[in-house]
């Protein structure tokens, strides 16, 4: 929705949002539902309110449990029965520098002011701890922002007895924490509050009239910063930029201006903009997001312009690059689709308006942001969040490279008459095992940001994927997949749960339905694959695993179930093709798929090599 | 400003703030007289008239404001 996408008015969406609200819940259906304890040291009304709205607007659907007035730390620590049984999918604690209890006094010394930092740390690291092993969620954590007055002046952030000194060694100490803990994160409110303006944030009227730690007009930037974390803790990241060229990544019209009279380089302020942009949209790369082109030119000027010599960006660093007449609409959803990605995950970037809005209309979902003028575009693009990093993973750091290998296989493939000799001059290892803990995040990552090749689309935090390993009822396995052109990670999971269990599960009334209830069925809780690997035979090496995990544990049945979306119809005859036969469908086009595991399973994989 | 345009204006702002087409407000309006204006909602509905005016309430008029036309008298003090 356009009034919740950075840039936006703050105010508006503070006054009018119980119409956006609705406005929201009658655009879509498909919403993921998540349940987010708010644990504030301050009010937070508002923040919720607010919250919920960027949130639905990225297809998330809140249920909010909010603490009383101040009680964030007592409701973890003495174990309020509200929030035990209301079952968080995530915690956020909204704390600020009003919850500081205790700051050096001008006569300490530096011992003193140690203990009193460990003190201060130690108020939420207790309570983080109990969090992580009570209710096993990602966590989001304020950092603290400055106070809004200083005693000692510019000494303030210099001498330890100084608050902003205190500060900022506090929030050191909660970085630590971050970088030592995963699925910890921290909402930089510090930045945040100095982007605002620290002054017009920090108005003690809105404390001491309400308790807030902030004023109001600043809630809808604060919650859309936050709502920005907890989508990409949930997979709603996009994954890839669509970027125009003429006046966009340069200044000037290639085709009309010849390359060698763009405005790009040191030579001129404007061009000195462009050059500051480009290098922006390059680092982009290096946290895995994926470069495209989108321009209309013909492809030999587009490649001149990409090849100025002052230009940051060259041809090799776009995945990408359509330069032709068609509409942008098209060039955008054919890009999407050679990537194996959704059009929505693509974000468009493009001077011209008109540009900007065919694109909303034709492709619902992708992100088209109001970049304003140039010297606007990366202020615009990096506090829209479209890409907001939770950790960096080394598939994030080599996804380019990943997708550019992918391209080079798709024109191996044209020179190969028969397909599965392709499969086999790709030289493909494949490593498939149970759970383990060096990969539980990336996993979690898979569970939460699959769509397309995704039977259950069943979302499941780090903590989940954890209890899944080291329970004994549940058969777990992961598959990496290698070849020649490159390594592509972890790229598929499969969940199964043994029948004999009478724990409540969804799938309760399918076992009714199918009569297998006995101690030797497996239940397919969940089965993907990253669309990166289509048409590599993974899936058939995974089979192979598990029904050689299934035979381990004397299972002689396997229960697929399919739970169709608006993205995973192209899985709705998967378990067919695994040589499942279909017992039911439901109206609503649920089907449940049965193998029985036979005296000799023959191998169906023949291209992987694989490894346990 | 007249106080007839400031009523106009204000009529507006509640009815985005409690999102109810049918408010208006008069002189004697109080929190009392729409169900939803409690004390969380009074945050929102302050920041939205300070917005629609370009003015700002100061601490003590927020503690001692009484009725709507109390919130008109000190607009009109402020926007002249």
């Amino acid at each position: 929705m356009r009034e919740l996408e950075y840039p936006f008015d703050g105010e508006l969406i503070l006054k009018k949002s119980k119409k956006l609200k609705r406005a929201l819940l009658e655009g879509r259906a498909d919403f993921l539902e998540k349940r987010i304890a708010v644990l504030g040291g301050s009010t937070t009304h508002d923040i919720v309110r607010m919250l919920e709205l960027f949130l639905l607007n990225q297809g998330i659907r809140p249920v909010f449990y909010e603490s009383e007035y101040a009680q964030y730390w007592q409701d973890v620590m003495f174990d309020n029965q509200e929030l035990v049984s209301f079952a968080p999918d995530l915690i956020f604690i909204h704390t600020s520098n009003r919850n500081i209890t205790a700051y050096p006094s001008m006569q300490d010394q530096e011992p003193q002011m140690d203990a009193l930092l460990t003190e201060q740390y130690e108020h939420f690291h207790v309570m983080w701890e109990k969090i992580a092993e009570k209710y096993h969620c990602p966590v989001i954590q304020n950092n603290f922002e400055y106070p809004f007055y200083r005693l000692l002046g510019n000494q303030e952030a210099v001498c330890l007895q100084g608050r902003i000194c205190f500060i900022n060694r506090l929030n050191e100490r909660f970085y630590q924490y971050a970088r030592e803990h995963e699925d910890f994160y921290i909402h930089d409110i510090n930045y945040l509050s100095a982007a605002y303006g620290l002054d017009r944030w920090s108005e003690p009227l809105y404390w001491h009239m309400y308790k807030y730690a902030m004023c109001m007009q600043a809630v809808p930037l604060f919650s859309h910063n936050l709502a920005n974390i907890i989508k990409a803790v949930f997979g709603k990241n996009k994954k890839g930029l669509s970027l125009d060229l003429d006046n966009t990544l340069w200044g000037g019209v290639v085709g009309d201006d010849g390359p060698e009279n763009l405005e790009i380089g040191q030579e001129t302020p404007m061009g000195q903009v462009y050059a500051e942009f480009q290098n922006y949209v390059k680092a982009q790369k290096d946290i895995g997001v994926l470069l495209t082109v989108n321009s209309k030119n013909e492809e030999e000027n587009a490649l001149a312009g990409l090849n100025h010599p002052d230009g940051v960006l060259k041809p090799e660093d776009f995945v990408i690059i359509k330069a032709n007449w068609e509409p942008k609409s098209k060039n955008l959803a054919e890009t999407a689709a050679e990537l194996a990605i959704l059009p929505d995950s693509l974000v468009f970037v493009d001077d011209n308006p008109a540009e900007r809005e065919i694109v909303r209309a034709q492709v619902p979902g992708a992100s088209c942001p109001e970049i304003g003028t140039p010297e606007q575009y990366i202020r615009v693009l990096d506090r829209s969040g479209f890409f907001e990093v939770t950790s960096l993973s080394e598939d994030d750091r080599k996804r380019s490279e990943m997708y550019r290998a992918n391209a080079e296989r798709k024109k191996q493939e044209e020179a190969f008459g028969n397909y599965r000799e392709y499969l086999l001059s790709l030289d493909m290892q494949g490593t498939i095992r149970p759970f383990e803990a060096m990969v539980m995040a990336r996993i979690a990552q898979l569970t939460n940001k699959s769509n397309q090749f995704n039977l259950t689309t069943r979302r499941y935090t780090q903590g989940e994927i954890e209890a899944f390993a080291a329970d004994e009822r549940y058969i777990t396995r992961y598959g990496r997949l290698a070849d020649k052109f490159g390594d592509n990670g972890v790229v598929s999971v499969v969940i199964g749960r043994m029948g004999s269990m009478g724990d409540k599960t969804a799938y309760r009334q399918m076992e009714r339905v199918t009569g297998d209830t006995g101690s030797d069925v497996l239940h397919l809780e969940l089965w993907l694959m990253s669309c990166r690997v289509l048409k590599r035979d993974m899936e058939y090496a995974m089979m192979d695993s598990v029904v050689e995990a299934c035979r381990e544990c004397g299972i002689g049945t396997i229960l697929g179930y399919y739970y169709p979306t608006a993205k995973n119809g192209m899985v709705k005859e998967f378990y067919r093709m695994m040589g499942f036969e279909k017992q039911e469908e439901t109206d609503t086009g649920v089907s449940v798929w049965r193998f029985v595991i036979p005296d000799e399973y023959e191998h169906q994989n023949t291209v992987i090599a694989v490894q346990e | 400003m007249s106080r007839e345009e400031v009523f106009e204006k204000l009529n507006e702002v509640f009815r985005d703030v409690f999102d109810d087409e049918e408010i208006t407000v008069t002189d004697v309006t109080t929190a009392d007289d729409i169900e939803e204006w409690d004390s969380l909602e009074h945050i929102n509905l302050l920041a939205a008239v300070e917005q629609e005016f370009g003015m700002k309430f100061n601490m003590g008029q927020v503690v001692s404001m009484k009725n709507v036309g109390e919130m008109a008298d000190i607009i009109l003090a402020q926007i002249g």
